[in-house]
């Protein structure tokens, strides 16, 4: 991430986002909203000393509310740039007009409160898509009790844990006594493979996120006992069924197949109801904490951001790829490509392989002048135009736009957008707009030729 | 106001109490009740292991003669029965063959007016709890009750509650000045009808229903079902046979604790029917006197 | 030794489907409602097994098995399963089509008990309970077990020795009579 910071061919926009997006591939206008971090970055030298004196401390959102953050903070160490942002729903000096520390300590004067946002419009080629994904809020599954016992936590909360520079100093406690778990519970596919309340998806991940996490915990705490509930394992990438073998051959993790049904508290343990289907039994665990494999679900805001983009998505808010096998980085729009696990879960590799991949596409387009179009394109003759711009709405890719020639609005394709489906075409009243290769008139000759043909070999039936 | 009722077979025998306490504390509400004719059985687990039409046709009867007394909404206290009829009720409004051929079964048409409650949902929609509070005269002094729904919640064509965290019981115990606890076993099945025909089964799950209340140092457990009560309660003195253990909680029917927080008769409210006897711990928590 | 392609596999994963109108094929074996049922330590054969029986068409194992007549309609397994089978209304199907086969039953003793009851009902409009407790210790042979109840229980005034018959007995023997065991056979 720093290299990137430094490229000089990169120009890197943090705590920014983008608003819209008009134009098409190659000629895209991007419009981004810098937001204001009340912190100059060309003064900041990343000296910790306003997050040090903050007196304000806020749950950290990075460590998933395990652990505090201040109100002037980065969000975690290694954060690019190096330099904090404040927190203006808890910022003393923004809720109520006190404090300032921060600003009479800097002492390269970078604390600005007067900052303010900037909407800046840029020109661009390509656009690629790398938003990522979160977690399923497992609190959907009742019997299991996430949300309600502390010590039923996710995937993501462990990791967080097993880090050292985390909330816990990466020791791995129950969150309700601090205490060290002796046996822990991992449970796959919570939120996964689940067409009732969850996804029915795979998410893909899980099985070795969750076979790492049994090893990284019996390495640091020998006297731990991991149990994890499966269904299949899924570890098809290379190493992956070794390294899973091995969670079980030498970590002694057992692996019980079958899910879960409930979880409940018995004194201070948790009592976990499964399932051993290969035993044939229904089996219970007395745990000291559960961990949670939650399905991978796209960002809450991703389905905003595609109409933004104006690229389709699917009932997951998954990005839609242009085709599933042979075109996997390519959003449906041209020009705009999809990385990582914004179009559908996947691991590292794959995530570094598609963006890989998307970049030269992109890249494709940025080295060129000019690009080949398909010439099934659609047109609109502006002399039969009526101007009533209805093929404009009835687009789904934005291909159409309204213009004036000689006078008169009309609508205008855009040929690099257009894809050919003929909707414009077949709404059209005047017969203005039509797909080459195929207008009205093209394909009337081409019915009537076919009915001459049948009348003469009387294979005509024709009903009175 | 005027209710319609449909008690069910267990409430005129083992389950009296249940039966007393509602008519009592709807009573003391001013909500009389009005029996469905000649109800019959709604076929509880029998009918539907054995036979899919009697399964349907008896509940069927019960809706059509609810209707020809002109009632409109029945509340029906066991949640079996309870299930029998809402279930009824929405599949012959969703299939009409089968509305064909219960009809003919019974010799006559239902025609899908009728609104079945369970006296939770009833407490909930129809009474509410401001007026149920107002109809207290006492409170219930912190009296440590754990809620026992058993599968009320997920019954076909029952909808009254969030099915794997009930809290209306809850609700209620709490509006009456007791203590709702918090435990594991809220929804555990207790057996229902296996116990008389595989006792032990019953027995090794009323156990750890027993177990989890005393878990959580409950005064009593409260419930809203006579197979659930008769399990927890008459079979305790079997549960010392088997296992050795003695928990003495008394089961009460929510009903009667609502109906001792509107300080009604003890025996009005069948407390004298239940096997493991409460009047010491209601005594002990002010609620009776001496 | 079952040889599965000695038949057809879909044949009672077809019937069941058309009774009940649940789809076995749908289940992955997650073992989610075994993992929930409470008689699971009972049953011969566990839940997510009846659900692979059906889609390996053994139909021999669920019309005897025993686990049917245990089961107790908790409903658990159907509202905790990931794919939406109604497995409570498997059981109840299965149980059906074990009583119309006509073979040795699982429990005999539990069928004996729910035909008792039924029974009570055709007779009299209403179960009554301490017949129906009578006639099954009689007809099991143990007239006394749950004996020491009955004190207690008549101390208590919950033993109904009455019970009641309702007005329409004619009309409750016609619906006994005109109700077939499978609305669609």
């Amino acid at each position: 991430m720093t290299e990137s910071s430094h490229d000089e061919n990169i120009e890197l926009m943090t705590y920014a986002e983008v608003v819209d997006v008009k134009g098409f591939v190659g000629n895209f206008d991007v419009t981004i909203r810098k937001k204001p971090r009340y912190v100059d970055m060309t003064k900041c030298t990343g000296c910790g000393l306003c997050t040090e004196k903050c007196p304000t401390k806020v749950l950290s959102e990075w460590n998933l509310d395990m652990g505090m953050r201040k109100s002037i903070y980065k969000p975690f160490g290694q954060a690019v740039p190096n330099v904090p942002v404040i927190d203006t729903e808890h910022c003393l000096f923004f809720t109520k007009g006190r404090c300032k520390i921060c600003q009479k300590l800097c002492p390269a004067g970078a604390v600005d409160y007067e900052q303010k946002e900037e909407l800046v419009t840029k020109k661009f080629g390509a656009i690629i898509v790398a938003t990522g994904f979160t977690q399923f809020d497992p609190s959907v599954y009742g019997e299991y009790g996430a949300g309600k016992f502390k010590d039923v936590i996710t995937g993501l909360h462990l990791e967080r844990m097993l880090d050292t520079s985390g909330p816990t100093g990466g020791h791995v406690v129950r969150p309700s006594d601090q205490r060290e778990p002796k046996n822990i519970v991992f449970i796959q596919c919570v939120g996964s493979r689940d067409e009732s309340k969850g996804r029915p998806y795979c998410s893909r991940i899980c099985c070795m996120y969750t076979a790492k996490q049994a090893i990284l915990l019996k390495d640091h705490y020998p006297e731990t006992q991991s149990y994890i509930f499966y269904i299949d394992i899924r570890a098809a990438g290379k190493n992956y069924e070794e390294f899973v073998k091995r969670a079980q051959r030498e970590y002694g993790a057992i692996y019980i197949r079958g899910r879960v049904s409930k979880i409940y508290e018995k004194g201070n343990k948790l009592i976990v109801r499964g399932v051993d289907t290969l035993a044939g039994r229904q089996v219970e665990v007395e745990a000291d904490l559960v961990v949670l494999a939650t399905a991978v679900v796209p960002q809450p805001d991703a389905i905003e951001l595609a109409k933004i983009l104006n690229i389709p998505y699917d009932q997951y808010g998954f990005y839609s790829e242009a085709h599933p096998k042979l075109q996997p980085v390519e959003s449906v729009t041209k020009g705009i490509f999809l990385t990582g696990s914004c179009q559908f879960p996947k691991d590292i590799p794959d995530s570094v392989a598609t963006t890989g991949a998307a970049s030269v596409r992109a890249c494709e387009i940025l080295s060129k002048d000019e690009l080949i179009l398909d010439p099934k394109v659609a047109f609109v003759n502006s002399d039969i135009c009526s101007g009533c711009l209805n093929c404009v709405e009835v687009c789904p890719f934005n291909a159409i736009e309204s213009t004036r020639v000689n006078g008169k609005t009309v609508a205008q394709v855009i040929p690099t957008l257009c894809h050919g489906c003929g909707n414009c075409a077949s709404t059209c009243r005047t017969s203005a707009a039509n797909v080459q290769g195929f207008t009205d008139d093209q394909i009337y000759a081409q019915v009537a030729s076919v009915f001459e043909i049948l009348k003469k070999e009387n294979l005509l039936e024709l009903s009175e | 106001m005027q209710v319609g009722y449909y008690p069910g077979c267990s409430l005129e025998s083992s389950a009296k109490e249940f039966d007393l306490s509602i008519r009592a504390i709807l009573q003391e509400m001013k909500i009389s009740l009005k029996d469905i004719p000649d109800w019959n059985c709604c076929g509880a687990s029998p009918a539907h292991y054995l036979n899919e039409e009697l399964a349907m046709a008896l509940p069927y009867r019960n809706l059509v003669k609810a209707e020809e007394a002109g009632l409109d909404q029945v509340i029906s206290p066991c949640p079996a029965c309870y299930s029998h009829l809402k279930h009824v009720h929405e599949e012959v409004l969703k299939q009409t063959h089968l509305a064909d051929r219960l009809g003919a079964i019974v010799g006559k048409k239902y025609g899908g007016g009728i609104v079945s409650k369970h006296l939770l949902d009833f407490i909930k929609q129809d009474i509410g709890f401001d007026r149920l509070k107002s109809s207290l005269k006492a409170p219930l002094s912190r009296l440590k009750v754990v809620s026992y729904y058993g599968c009320l919640t997920r019954l076909p064509g029952v909808h009254i509650d969030d099915m794997e965290n009930p809290t209306l019981m809850d609700e209620v115990v709490n509006a009456m000045g007791g203590e709702a606890l918090e435990w594991s076993h809220k929804t555990e099945c207790c057996g229902a009808s296996l116990s008389v025909s595989r006792t032990e089964i019953a027995l090794r799950l009323v156990n750890s229903i027993l177990e989890a209340a005393q878990d959580k140092s409950a005064d009593c457990i409260a419930v809203v079902c006579p197979l659930c009560q008769s399990n927890l309660d008459t079979r305790q003195g079997d549960i010392h046979k088997h296992y050795g253990k003695n928990y003495g909680i008394p089961i009460l029917y929510l009903s009667q604790l609502i109906g001792l927080a509107q300080k009604l008769e003890y025996s009005q409210l069948g407390l004298d029917r239940l096997v493991i006897p409460p009047k010491n711990l209601l005594i002990e928590k002010g609620i009776l006197e001496k | 030794m079952s040889y599965l392609n000695s038949q057809d596999i879909h044949q009672f994963r077809n019937r069941i489907l058309s009774i009940s109108g649940e789809d076995a094929s749908k289940c992955i074996q997650c073992g989610k409602c075994t993992a929930g049922c409470p008689i699971s330590p009972e049953m011969d054969v566990q839940p997510n097994q009846i659900l692979r029986l059906i889609q390996v068409n053994d139909p021999d194992t669920l019309l005897r098995c025993s686990t049917i007549w245990i089961c107790a309609s908790c409903q658990t397994c159907s509202v905790r399963c990931p794919e939406e089978i109604d497995i409570a209304k498997i059981m109840d199907s299965i149980r059906k089509l074990a009583l119309e086969a006509k073979g040795p039953l699982g429990e005999e003793n539990v069928v004996k008990f729910d035909e008792i009851f039924l029974d009570s009902i055709r007779k009299r409009g209403r179960v009554h309970e301490l017949e129906l407790v009578m006639k099954y210790n009689l007809a099991l042979r143990r007239p006394f077990k749950d004996a020491q109840l009955g004190p207690v229980m008549f101390a208590r005034g919950k033993l109904g020795f009455l019970g009641h018959k309702i007005k329409e007995l004619g009309k409750i023997k016609e619906i006994f009579q005109n109700s077939k065991r499978l609305l669609k056979p």
